[in-house]
This record gives C-alpha cells, sequence and structure tokens, in this order.
C-alpha cells in the first residue's frame, strides 16, 4: 500500500512536504499506528507520539485521510474504503490548527491553556467531611459521557471556531470538561465558572457544526455539554 | 473572559439570543408574506399600497428591519472576528477588522434609517 505522511523538520526543511512510501501490509487490517512504527523501521527519522497503543493515553491523534483520530485504534479499513486493499493511499497529517513541532508531533501548548482556564478540578468551599464528599448513584451517573474525555485533543483540533480563535474559544475539549464539573454535585463554583463564559468567544462561538462529535475516538459528545452549559447560562441570565 | 467591545451586546448570551430571537421574526415576516402573496391573485399598486401601510404591517416592517439588522450585525461580527484575524492580516489586522466592522455598522444604520423612513415617513 501507498502512504503519504507530512515531513517536516524545521532544523533542516524550509517548508513541509509530502513523502511517499511502500509498505507491503499483506492485506492485513493493521491499525495505523502499527503502519507508523512499520515505517519507523524504514525510515528512522519518522517522527510521531505513541504511548499505549490501545486508545487510552491519547498521545497519537493526528489526521487521517482528513479525519482526526487515534492511530492506535483506527485500522486501515476505517480510515477511507480502499486504503486497507491498497486502492487509496493512506494520508497522515499531523492535526490541523496547532504548530507541528517535528512530522506529526505538534505543540499542543494552546490547546493546554484552554483545558487549564476551565479549572478542570472540584472546588467546594465549604468544610470538608471527615472521610470524603458523598454523591448519590444518580447524581454520579450525570458524569457519564464527561470524564471519559482523554485530552487527545482530536475534537478541538477538527473545530473551525477553534482553528481562528484557539486563544478566545475554549474549543471542545474544554468545554467538555467545564461542563464535568458544572455538572458534578460536588462542585459549588458554578457560578463562578459560568460568569467566566458569557462572552461571545469562550462558549459561544460553537455554532453547533459538530465536527468534535464526529470525531471523538471515545464517542462523547462536546456539543451536547456546550448546550448544557448555554441552557445553564440562559437559566441564569434571563 | 474574554473582552469584546463591539459585538452587539458585548455578552455572548445576548447576541446569542438575539440572533435566535431575529430569525425567528424574519421567519415568521417571510411566512406571512408568501402567505399574503400566494393568496392575492391580481396583486395591484392599490391593494399593495393599502396592505403596507396598514399599522400591523408597519410595526411588522419595523421589526422586521430592526431584526434584519440586529442579525446581520452579530453574524457579520463573528465572520469578522473569525477570518480578518492576525492569522490571516498579520499586525493590521486589527485595522482591517475594525474599519470593516465599522463600514458594514454604518450601512446597517443607514439600512435602519432608510427602512423607518419608508415605512413611517409617508403618512
Amino acid at each position: 500500500m501507498k502512504v503519504s505522511i507530512y515531513r517536516y523538520n524545521p532544523e533542516t526543511d524550509r517548508e513541509p512536504a509530502m513523502k511517499e512510501y511502500e509498505l507491503d501490509t499483506q492485506g492485513k487490517d493493521l491499525m495505523v499506528l502499527d503502519v507508523l512504527n512499520l515505517l519507523k523501521e524504514q525510515d528512522p527519522s519518522l517522527s510521531f507520539r505513541r504511548s499505549c497503543r490501545e486508545g487510552v493515553c491519547g498521545s497519537d491523534g493526528m489526521n487521517m485521510n482528513g479525519k482526526n483520530g487515534l492511530a492506535c485504534i483506527t485500522p486501515l479499513s476505517a480510515v477511507a474504503p480502499g486504503v486497507k486493499e491498497g486502492k487509496k493511499p493512506l494520508v497522515l497529517r499531523p492535526l490541523p490548527g496547532l504548530p507541528v513541532i517535528r512530522d506529526l508531533v505538534v505543540d499542543m501548548t494552546m490547546f493546554y491553556n484552554q483545558y487549564e482556564k476551565v479549572q478542570p478540578y472540584l472546588q467546594n468551599n465549604t468544610p470538608a467531611p471527615a472521610i470524603e464528599r458523598l454523591q448519590s448513584p444518580e447524581d454520579r451517573a450525570k458524569l457519564d459521557g464527561l470524564y471519559e474525555c482523554i485530552l487527545c485533543a482530536c475534537c478541538s483540533t477538527s473545530c473551525p471556531s477553534w482553528w481562528w480563535n484557539p486563544e478566545k474559544f475554549l474549543g471542545p475539549a474544554a468545554l467538555l470538561q467545564s461542563y464535568r464539573f458544572l455538572a458534578d454535585s460536588r462542585d459549588n463554583a458554578t457560578e463562578d465558572r459560568l460568569s467566566k463564559m458569557d462572552d461571545p468567544f469562550s462558549l459561544f462561538r460553537c455554532h453547533g457544526i459538530m465536527n468534535c462529535v464526529s470525531v471523538c475516538p471515545k464517542g462523547l459528545n462536546p456539543t451536547r455539554a456546550i448546550g448544557h452549559i448555554r441552557s445553564m447560562l440562559l437559566e441564569r441570565g434571563v | 473572559m474574554v473582552t469584546s467591545v463591539t459585538s452587539l451586546g458585548r455578552n455572548g448570551l445576548y447576541d446569542w439570543l438575539i440572533q435566535r430571537v431575529s430569525a425567528v421574526v424574519i421567519a415568521v415576516y417571510m411566512i406571512g408574506m408568501l402567505g399574503f402573496l400566494i393568496t392575492q391573485s391580481n396583486l395591484d399598486f392599490d391593494t399593495w399600497s393599502a396592505f403596507m401601510g396598514s399599522a400591523p404591517m408597519r410595526i411588522a416592517n419595523t421589526l422586521l428591519v430592526l431584526s434584519v439588522a440586529a442579525h446581520t450585525w452579530i453574524g457579520l461580527w463573528s465572520v469578522t472576528t473569525d477570518y480578518l484575524t492576525s492569522l490571516t492580516f498579520g499586525k493590521a489586522a486589527t485595522k482591517v477588522r475594525l474599519v470593516v466592522q465599522m463600514v458594514i455598522a454604518l450601512l446597517l444604520l443607514v439600512y435602519v434609517l432608510w427602512g423607518l423612513l419608508m415605512i413611517w415617513g409617508g403618512a
């Protein structure tokens, strides 16, 4: 099969270029990360991040034939029709919208800055109980679909609103995490959290195109979480 | 967290709400107008003039003009803050964005005043 990979080494290259590789997969439906590992044997200069290789760490988020996802849990057959059979090339690029450090490795600082802004930790200014803050099973269930985010950045880097305003719009990943704490019965910083998001950018730059939902490798729904925050702001402001 | 002095309400929730309310006003107006045009088999100037000169239509037209202006401003403000940024214009971005926003704002103001003149001036 043919593989086309975005290559850029700022120390030696004037500009990025796509490099073509040939690989014999023997018709196997390999994961994209397996393909990258095999290619790295051919060309040790090829750079990409990976760690757990089972969709838990979120290190190998990349753009595969135009769609973001985790290379380790994306089989060739799921990238695009014809890729596994070698009829179409596998095209790998770094996550869009982030500065490229080298090849498929991107600088995630902007992404983490937005994550930090939503204060992704439990805040409660009431006296701490002797053992732990209890939560009913019903309240705990409200966190399902929110806490599972692994911060791979596939969603935020597929969002045009975030491409254009990565420093002002929080992006789907940070907003999902924001709602994870707004929805938590043990957190009582709701007012403070909401008051930081009612400007025209932080939350409201989301136009609901749902790219985030379509690419999330964990099957989460940031658009729904954003809708919930919007409803909370509406209840508070009307 | 982000300060925006040129957005309509300087507040995301306000702009978002106005955008939706104005869209509903425009949609209801369009459906009503379409209904009127379909039911009129022989539409002549007198019928049209009497229809548009009636008090309910004057109010509806005023609401339409204001809704279109607010809707346009919020929409185009989003477009200018998405595309006329330092990513596309470098250091000149703020000047470009401000000039474009002011031109749009003045045109919309003219549109509103002109519209109000047409709706209420010919009485």
